[in-house]
């Protein structure tokens, strides 16, 4: 089963431990500056949202890449960032649309969301469930289960 | 490890910025924030200085676990001498400038001397300067923190600031971060205002590592919070209700301090409680409250983000403040709310708003405001000395009126930026102040909640509840139940949450985590992070150490045994109604028994075998 990461905002306290989760599995250090996912936050409306790589199917950074740097990883589906191919060209960071894909002056190379292998680490540390990582086929399970907590049938018959 | 290692020392005066390595002796004692900041402190200023005069210094300190995955490790302190009470100040704020400070790379900023004329200081890692605040001077906070992101056009930059009150000299004036958390008691802001400092604006992007055994972090830390999450406090009652969770509870109990402390319960406690915050307004159907917040790596979110109806006098041509921001919480519901006999949801939530706008402590502010308004119902404060304002308990019209005043720091609000001691002084009624040496009460009556009047008395900043919580005790059972009306017990349990309060407040985390964790779950977190070795003894003898360092300054800036005391409404007016009608705080009962316990002289002073246990310079 392909599993994606599911983001629901309305859950999210704005804690940064996902920044943290993130950049300490690939950095080692807890850096919010160098984690791939990112909490914004709009104070007048009172929000929170967690936004990092959806792992497009047909990746537009992947399709841009002049060095193939940038591969499909067959059991998660991660578009992955090679570190020896990729060359600091940054024409992937231009080709996202959701400009998930972000160069880092320190490396030299472009980093962006793996899905650690498999096991994203932002959605273990996420003490709301606002991140998931669950059944890509099925993210709207959730939504529906409320939806449908809400239908109320004792009319009916 | 886990620290930097490295602070910042920066001299207002000529204008110079160094770099020095940390004190690893005094870290191994003292651990972080407020042990160790106290610890240099201490050792660098006289405790007679002027608190407003150049030669009083103002400490910003991280913990080791500030900006680390422990639960709510982004708390950072703020350390001086205090021109409200003259004793130490040590005030402490989440948000995230803390972590940000971390980030950056330092354990530490000192400041000292005055700046010619206003400055800033702007931190981007290594590069640290003094930037010209002429601009700056004048704004609110909210106002300032706009003009600083809109400057270097960086979201990410983290700003903690003063407003208009600390720079008009009001005395209980706090450093605001990140918009609505704050360095709030004590008057740490109008110090830091006294220094022509108006800001400090923080961007690291270094991160945050030197964990000593990393892998043994992690484990501990995923495990605590998930202690956390389990808990009923932690893991539901603070994310659902904040600490407003207890504003029903206090006032059942008969300990809300109503009408500057003339009750112990107020009738109007429903409409201003963390259930009112989540019940639909008639105007718009929405509910005061938005939704809850964490600080920078908290798990239990007690944060209230909240809105004003725009329907609302306080508000309704005021389209600026119809947006969310910090809500409230507890201590302040109650100081603006049962302490005035204000009942209005809508307008705590505005005075709320610019407590936070132009940073004021809004506990200390609406005890002076509670004690304006007896003086005003007595005919001693008149209509010429407010300009005008009919200062009644329970008009919010008032309130609302008096708090814009203070704010700026015009008309009748200079009066009340006095803070109640001074000003019941200045109208010849010195027994209406609500306030140990100097500094208001907090919302817990310590006739119906007796340790609380132990906890007030000795706190080396002045009456103030995080000192030492045995609210936790009395009412929550946590971490076991004692008798709220004994006083029997209550010195020994005092000076147990003194310590561990001192030890978590130099750590890195939030004393709210111990409605779960006790030093059993804080102590395995510091020991997997820091060199050397923090077991739950040592964390606690670490406390010990802060509580009679800060204890010795005090007593060296010329407080005594005298100044350990409670006002006589609370020592001889027993409580109105309620499970403690007629009570009085017995704190004759509990004092002597404390210092006895502390290994202090029948004065209070200590003694040199106490001085000489925890290694305390002489």
């Amino acid at each position: 089963m392909l599993k994606s990461l599911y983001i629901n905002p309305e859950k999210c306290t704005g804690c940064l431990q996902c920044e943290m989760a993130c950049s300490y599995e690939l950095e080692q250090v807890f850096n919010p500056a160098h984690s791939r996912i990112k909490v914004f936050t709009f104070h007048d409306a009172g929000r929170f949202v967690p936004y990092t790589c959806t792992q497009c199917d047909e990746a537009w950074c992947l399709k841009a890449c002049p060095v193939e740097a940038i591969v499909i990883n067959a059991a998660t589906g991660a578009k992955e960032i090679l570190n020896d191919r990729c060359v600091g060209c940054k024409v992937c960071t231009i080709s996202c649309p959701f400009g998930t894909v972000n160069y880092n002056s320190a490396s030299g190379k472009v980093i962006k969301c793996d899905l650690c292998g498999g096991n994203p680490q932002c959605a273990s540390a996420c003490p709301t469930g606002a991140i998931t990582y669950i059944d890509s086929d099925a993210t709207g399970l959730e939504r529906m289960r409320n939806w449908a907590e809400k239908i109320n049938t004792q009319y009916a018959a | 490890m886990a620290w930097t290692r490295k602070f910042l020392r920066v001299n207002l005066t000529d204008g110079t910025i160094k770099t020095e390595a940390l004190n690893m002796d005094w870290a191994r004692e003292y651990l972080g924030q407020r042990g160790l900041a106290t610890r240099y402190f201490v050792a660098e200023v006289d405790p007679k200085v002027d608190a407003l005069g150049p030669d009083n210094k103002l400490i910003m300190t991280t913990g080791p676990l500030t900006g680390t995955m422990a639960s709510t490790g982004g708390r950072y302190s703020v350390v001086t001498k205090s021109p409200l009470t003259g004793a130490i100040a040590c005030s402490n704020s989440g948000g995230f400038i803390g972590a940000e400070m971390k980030n950056a790379g330092w354990d530490m900023i000192i400041f000292e001397g005055k700046a010619p004329s206003p400055v800033y200081l702007y931190v981007e890692n290594d590069h640290a300067e003094l930037v010209p605040a002429d601009d700056l001077w004048g704004k609110s906070v909210w106002a300032t923190d706009e003009l600083l992101h809109q400057k270097y056009q960086d979201p990410q930059l983290r700003i903690c600031c003063v407003g208009r009150s600390a720079e008009a000299g009001c005395l209980y004036s706090a450093i605001v971060n990140d918009l609505h958390r704050a360095a709030g008691r004590s008057g740490v802001g109008t110090v830091m205002a006294s220094k022509n400092l108006k800001a400090v604006a923080v961007r690291g992007t270094k991160g945050v590592g030197n964990i000593k055994d990393p892998i043994r972090f992690m484990k501990t830390v995923a495990e605590q919070k998930k202690v956390l999450a389990d808990n009923a406090v932690t893991g539901a009652g603070l994310p659902k209700y904040g600490t407003q969770v207890l504003m029903n509870v206090i006032n059942e109990m008969g300990a809300l301090p109503t009408r500057n402390m003339r009750e112990v319960k107020f009738e109007g406690a429903h409409a201003v409680s963390g259930e009112a915050m989540h019940e639909p307004r008639k105007s718009d159907g929405k509910p005061n409250l938005t939704r809850n917040a964490g600080c920078f790596g908290c798990t239990i979110a007690c944060g209230r983000i909240s809105t004003i109806d725009r329907g609302h006098f306080s508000v309704e041509t005021k389209p600026e403040y119809w947006g969310n921001s910090g809500g409230l919480e507890y201590e302040a519901a109650w100081a603006l709310g049962p302490d005035t006999g204000v009942d209005d949801l809508n307008a705590l939530t505005y005075v709320n708003f610019l407590c936070n706008e132009d940073g004021m402590d809004p506990i200390s502010y609406g005890a002076t405001v509670a004690a304006a308004m007896e003086l005003y119902e007595m005919g001693v404060i008149t209509q010429e000395d407010t300009g005008g304002i009919e200062l009644k308990f329970g008009s919010a019209q008032a309130l609302v009126a008096v708090t814009e005043l203070t704010a700026k720091g015009e008309g009748f609000g200079k009066i009340l930026g006095l803070g109640s001691k001074r000003m019941c002084e200045k109208y010849g009624h010195p027994e209406l102040s609500m306030t140990v040496k100097g500094q208001e009460f907090p919302a817990y009556d310590p006739r119906g909640i007796q340790g609380m009047g132990l906890t007030y008395a000795t706190s080396n900043r002045g009456a103030c509840h995080l000192r030492s919580y045995t609210v936790s005790s009395e009412v929550l059972g946590i971490p076991f139940k004692t008798d709220p009306l004994a006083t029997e017990g209550k010195p020994e349990l005092v000076i147990a949450f003194q310590d561990a309060t001192a030890a978590v407040d130099s750590s890195g985390l939030c004393i709210f985590t111990t409605f779960a964790w006790s030093l059993e779950n804080i102590a395995p977190q510091i020991d997997a992070a820091c060199e050397g070795d923090w077991s739950v003894e040592k964390c606690a003898e670490l406390g010990a150490r802060v509580w009679n360092l800060e204890r010795d300054f005090n007593m060296r800036a010329g407080l005594t045994s005298a100044d350990d005391t409670l006002p006589p409404r609370l020592l001889k007016d027993g409580a109105n109604t309620g499970p403690a009608q007629g009570k009085v705080a017995g704190l004759a009962e509990m004092l002597p028994k404390y210092y006895e316990l502390r290994g202090w002289t029948t004065e209070g002073q200590l003694t040199p075998e106490t001085r000489a246990r925890y290694g305390l310079p002489s």
